[in-house]
């Protein structure tokens, strides 16, 4: 008999499985993950950068990377934005007479753009088949184009739009900045910052990239000290780890303390980011997202794991439905007669 | 309680004027994937580096397999609440469903820009079980399947094939109840894709709760389409229309509606989002069309007397399929912006060989449907019980 009641426990039954489905639980929450601490990145002082774009060419050299003609001529690299051919770019923000650097008003400043390798990378999250990934000890945020499906996931969610596919090849691949991983093993570190002849680019750990950023925004605008050029040693570096990187050492310069909005951009945003960024204008006029402490990868990977973390929910919902559909599926055939 | 209605294939011509028009289109969409597989995804489609995803993804995947959920929810209705007279409307709901699913996971391997990779997406060693698409392709390859054999039955029986049949029967339960998971599973997932994308999206369709949203709006698109498609069947074959089976299925439809409508509302409240729907832009205007989709079924089909109008039932679906459609298209495209426009301000509109391809796949699946109704039992026998 379909009765009521069955119908009554088929709605329980449907409902609840719906409502469990669906209500995020705390106890499965992913917290935002945090940098490793041996992790690698840059740090890009605006204010030291001349704009010279030597970073966009060694990046170029460094990962084969083609010109992209956008002028007449077609006689120099001219990149509009970073893209599956171009990892790296200087952009500039100007306004009015555009007469003094990195001043808001009528003044005009630079920024890098290039991937930040996030603590807590949405690419990666995002990845389906784990193309993107994170080296645990270095932090570096990689990309294994023999996995790749092209299916641009990472590069919808990218807060600071850094994955490009290449559209104009039938078997294009993501392009993203990797920190110049594959020269590491010869010892060479980001060919971005080895040439920066300002040390506008510095490379390093982030932890000691971080002390070095907020040393500069504790120092009076205006004073003179002294930056480094090209890598940033480890605080009490052994020789033998210092051995590991070839280039010269010791390549600090006098430079006078540029007059610093008091943030370091990526020390918190969405958990923190292995590149940092020091600026006089204001971060979102030149291209970087505000951002909360909190990474969309945690939100996206709670609901995620709460929906299907060990496969348990479903698993239940399923034996719930079957036990439903078990009494009220009734098979087709004629001559068995119906019921209701 | 479902043997009253044996179902019989419509019979007729195979050769007719739809017939040719799909014929046309699907050679269209042949060429123009002919010069995208050659070419690159850059020589057809308008895709650049600010939208990566474009109506391949959105119409034929997101839209397409919402569309695809009549199977689903008319199964639901059945099966697990047990409302057994509604099952004349199962085997046309499944096998629009069917041919949904089936075509928006061919669909997808016309997007991918490494295509021959694509199995990597179901390979254990590749598998990133932390990603919302790895969820969603699973969910959705599984369910093509489950669903195919809960269309078995159908080809079992134009062939013949009694004991197979019988078999199946037997356990035939279990894949129902399995096809009733998997698309819940993967229609709230298929929101929870725009969950990572963080603030690009905006705030009126960027929510926690976004996998609720998605699938409670798949079911309501669910029935929308079952009206759309039992009205379309009955004027096309000039059958009569089920409406002593559509008119209280509105109404679930209407009741599932409110609960969508109310959870929608609550949810921007709640977030101090609506705020966003009250500035003068292109996001919320296109907020408020689609709110006007999703409440126009309650002026159209609101009381049993509207209910008993068929061409109300058909604008009522109407109205359901577009809020659908504009909740998803509102997501992924409209309220979604790299926000990084400083040198570039993105844009996209889809090319026509972008629209050609997914009317293509549009006419496949009307062509298939016509194919098998004329030719298997899918549709209830004219005249049959009632
Ligand atoms: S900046 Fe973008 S590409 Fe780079 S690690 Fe973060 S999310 Fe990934
Ligand atoms: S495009 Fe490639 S790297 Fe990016 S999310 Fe898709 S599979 Fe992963
Ligand atoms: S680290 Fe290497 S790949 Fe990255 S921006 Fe610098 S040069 Fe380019």
């Amino acid at each position: 008999m379909a009765t009521r009641r069955d119908f009554l426990k088929g709605c329980l039954a449907g409902g609840a499985a719906a409502a469990t489905a669906v209500l995020p639980e705390t106890a499965c929450a992913r917290d935002t993950l945090v940098r490793p601490p041996e992790g690698l990145g840059l740090l890009y002082d605006a204010t030291l950068c001349v704009g010279c774009q030597a970073c966009v060419a060694a990046c170029k050299r460094a990962n084969d990377n083609p010109a992209e003609f956008t002028a007449m001529d077609n006689l120099w690299d001219t990149p509009l934005d970073t893209s599956g051919h171009t990892f790296n770019l200087i952009k500039m923000y100007r306004n009015g007479t555009m007469e003094t650097k990195d001043s808001e008003l009528n003044g005009f400043s630079f920024m890098k753009t290039s991937c930040m390798h996030c603590a807590d990378p949405s690419c990666v999250s995002a990845c389906p088949v784990s193309s993107m990934q994170k080296d645990p000890v270095t932090g570096v945020v990689s990309y294994d184009p023999d996995a790749c499906i092209g299916c641009r996931y990472c590069v919808a969610a990218c807060p600071f739009g850094i994955p490009k596919y290449q559209y104009d090849s039938p078997t294009g691949k993501i392009g993203k900045c990797e920190l110049c991983r594959h020269r590491h093993e010869d010892g060479h570190y980001s060919a971005c910052a080895e040439v920066c002849p300002t040390g506008a680019t510095l490379f390093g750990r982030t932890e000691d990239l971080l002390a070095e950023a907020k040393r500069r925004l504790a120092l009076k605008p205006g004073e003179w000290t002294t930056v480094p050029r090209g890598r940033l040693p480890a605080t009490g570096e052994t020789p033998e780890a210092a051995a590991k990187w070839k280039g010269p050492v010791d390549q600090g310069y006098q430079a006078q303390v540029g007059n610093y909005l008091q943030h370091v951009y990526g020390e918190t945003e969405y958990g923190g980011t292995q590149v940092l960024k020091l600026s006089a204008v204001n971060f979102q006029k030149v291209g970087l997202p505000d951002l909360p402490p909190k990474s969309s990868a945690a939100s996206s990977e709670t609901i995620q794991h709460t929906l299907y973390g060990g496969m348990i929910m479903p698993i239940a919902v399923l034996a719930g439905l079957t036990w439903v559909a078990k009494r009220n599926v009734v098979p087709d055939d004629d001559d068995k007669g119906g019921q209701s | 309680m479902s043997a009253h209605h044996p179902a019989a294939p419509v019979g007729g011509k195979l050769f007719n004027l739809p017939v040719m028009i799909c014929s046309v289109l699907i050679a269209a969409m042949l060429a123009i994937l002919f010069v995208r597989f050659i070419f690159g995804l850059g020589a057809v489609t308008n895709l650049n580096d600010g939208y990566p995803w474009g109506i391949w993804v959105v119409f034929d995947v997101v839209i397409g397999s919402a569309f695809a959920c009549g199977g689903f929810s008319v199964a639901m209705l059945v099966y697990i609440f047990n409302r057994g007279h509604y099952h004349p409307l199962v085997r046309p709901a499944l096998l629009a469903s069917l041919f949904g699913y089936t075509l928006a996971g061919v669909g997808v391997l016309f997007d991918l820009g490494r295509w021959w990779n694509f199995w990597h997406i179901l390979w254990p060693t590749y598998a990133n079980p932390n990603s919302v698409m790895f969820e969603v392709a699973v969910c959705i390859s599984a369910y093509v399947m489950v669903m195919w054999i809960e269309f078995s039955p159908v080809f079992m029986e134009q062939w013949g094939l009694k004991v197979q049949k019988q078999k199946l029967e037997k356990v035939l339960f279990f894949f129902i109840a399995l096809g009733t998971l998997l698309p819940m599973m993967h229609q709230s997932s298929l929101g929870t894709m725009l969950v990572v994308m963080g603030p690009q999206v905006n705030p009126l369709w960027q929510t926690p709760i976004v996998p609720l949203l998605y699938l409670l709006s798949a079911i309501v698109i669910g029935y929308g389409v079952v009206l759309f498609e039992s009205c379309v069947a009955a004027s096309a074959y000039r059958r009569q229309i089920e409406m002593h089976l559509l008119q209280p299925m509105a109404k679930i439809m209407l009741g599932v509606l409110a609960v969508f409508m109310l959870i929608r509302f609550g949810d921007l409240v709640v977030r101090g989002a609506l705020g966003h729907a009250l500035s003068p832009s292109l996001e919320a205007f296109f907020f408020w069309l689609e709110t006007a989709c999703f409440a126009a079924p309650f002026l159209i089909v609101g009381t049993p007397g509207a209910r008993r109008n068929p061409a109300r039932l058909f604008l009522a679906g109407c109205a359901i399929m577009m809020g659908g459609i504009l909740l998803r298209i509102n997501g992924f495209l409209i309220g979604y912006d790299t926000g990084l426009g400083v040198d570039h301000g993105w844009n996209y509109f889809p090319s026509i060989a972008e629209m050609i391809v997914t009317l293509g796949m549009f006419a496949i699946e009307v062509l298939a449907y016509i194919v098998i109704t004329r030719r298997f039992p899918v549709l209830a026998r004219e005249g049959a019980a009632h």
